[in-house]
């Protein structure tokens, strides 16, 4: 079949290219993650070339704190909706389905509009938790904006949704001093590893935010393609960033114009920055961000779970021998941490890497 | 969690529409995009059409999701 051959083949120029020392390209998205591993592209990098995760999986970045909030709300008897992948991961002293199982009523959505339709069939106060980038916020603004004009007033929103710019530029600029939230220190010797090369970039965030988005990258000199899902997608994607390291070249590139245009979708910027204004925000293992996360402007302000329901919740201690954050900023690869597929496993995770299936740590239990 | 699905537009009622792929028909929000029309082929996130894809791409992209490899 021609197409296996010319996949083949692009496998094998992956594998002979002569890539720098110590290059380290980080994919972004938990997407690729999981495409890069269930494809096993990782063992078709060559010699002197590492590919480490970043922070681009939504689960795996929320801070405990926000896992703490929803289990208050569930407790006080309202509905709560959310993506499913977030129902397992563990807050400080519960998990939604541990709340579950005691009796809270919690229910997996695909989309914010069955939250919506489950808010008006039941009249009873509903929560959507509005976990995401910038492929899902627009999303949530939308659903946010029928739930005012069909005046659901049962409907509300607990938003710890995310931007993916601000993070990278937050990775390849670290704060002065030690300013990361989790005291997971850097091991002795790592330093020369923590420089990234390039990056796999996001395919669907981008085909909301555009390439321009990425265009601080070329001023640190990075280089960054945005990628598709395919096995082909991804190893031609990896190609371009280990040509353009080698060169110096530092662009953004658009390898999945079949879905993303250079510009983005300017129409979903606009229903998401209607609803949704920037705010500092706190992400698991990289701290605080400036401007990276969103919360509801004073016209939406009504949906919000926060005000609404007054709900108070301590801070979340941190996680004991958890690297998630380490692995998270791609300073580790998950088998360094002590508890990695021994205390912490996909059958009864730990921490939110290896809760997530996109998370980098089940990833590397499930495909190897 | 950013995962997309390609299908087609077959009926639009104001701010919403009835796609359809293999089969399989879904209501979703298409106030995310500019100019939707029907027998579009769009990209399906979270229950809204974020991507207008062309017929061609549509096909592509649906022949690598039928393969089980299209995971975006």
């Amino acid at each position: 079949m021609a197409e296996k051959t010319s996949l083949s083949l692009l496998a094998e120029r992956l594998r002979n290219f002569p890539a720098r020392p110590r290059t380290k390209i980080m994919e972004v998205c938990g997407t690729h993650t999981v495409a890069i591993r269930r494809a096993g592209i990782q063992h078709l990098l060559p010699a002197g070339a590492k590919l480490v995760s970043g922070p681009g999986c939504p689960v795996c970045v929320t801070p405990d704190h926000f896992i703490d909030e929803a289990v208050a709300l569930a407790r006080l008897g309202v509905i709560v909706t959310s993506f499913g992948d977030m129902l397992r991961v563990p807050g400080s002293r519960s998990s939604l389905e541990q709340e579950r199982a005691a009796g809270s009523d919690i229910r997996a959505v695909y989309s914010p509009l069955d939250a919506l339709q489950i808010a008006a069939a039941t009249g009873r106060e509903t929560v959507f938790l509005a976990v995401g980038f910038e492929t899902t916020a627009p999303a949530i603004a939308a659903a946010g904006m029928m739930a005012l004009e069909k005046k659901i007033a049962n409907f509300s929103l607990l938003t710890a949704l995310r931007l993916v710019p601000p993070a990278l530029k937050a990775l390849i600029t670290p704060p002065q001093g030690d300013a990361a939230a989790e005291p997971t220190a850097v091991p002795q010797g790592d330093a020369a590893d923590t420089e990234i090369s390039g990056f796999l970039l996001p395919g669907h965030v981008s085909a909301v935010i555009g390439k321009q988005a990425y265009g601080f990258l070329e001023k640190h000199r990075l280089p960054g393609v945005i990628s598709g899902f395919t096995a082909e997608d991804i190893i031609t994607s990896l190609l371009h960033l280990l040509e353009m390291h080698n060169k110096g070249i530092y662009k953004i590139m658009n390898n999945y114009p079949r879905v993303v245009r250079d510009h983005g979708n300017e129409r979903s910027r606009t229903v998401l920055a209607e609803a949704f204004a920037p705010v500092d925000a706190e992400w698991r293992g990289l701290g605080s961000i400036p401007a990276s996360g969103l919360q509801l402007r004073p016209a939406f302000a009504v949906l919000d779970a926060r005000r609404r329901f007054a709900i108070e919740v301590e801070a979340a201690p941190p996680r004991a021998g958890c690297r998630c954050g380490d692995v998270l900023r791609g300073r580790i690869d998950p088998p360094a941490c002590p508890m990695f597929n021994k205390a912490c496993r996909p059958d009864r995770p730990l921490g939110p890497c290896m809760v997530s299936s996109e998370g980098s740590c089940c990833a590397w239990v499930t495909y190897g | 969690m950013c995962l997309a699905v390609p299908m087609k537009i077959v009926e639009i009622t104001g701010d919403m529409a009835v796609v359809e792929s293999a089969g399989l028909r879904r209501e979703v929000g298409i106030m995310l995009l500019a100019n939707a029309r029907i027998n579009d082929w769009v990209l399906i996130h979270a229950g809204f059409a974020i991507s207008k894809l062309s017929k061609k791409q549509a096909r592509e992209t649906l022949a690598i999701f039928a393969e089980g490899n299209f995971f975006g």
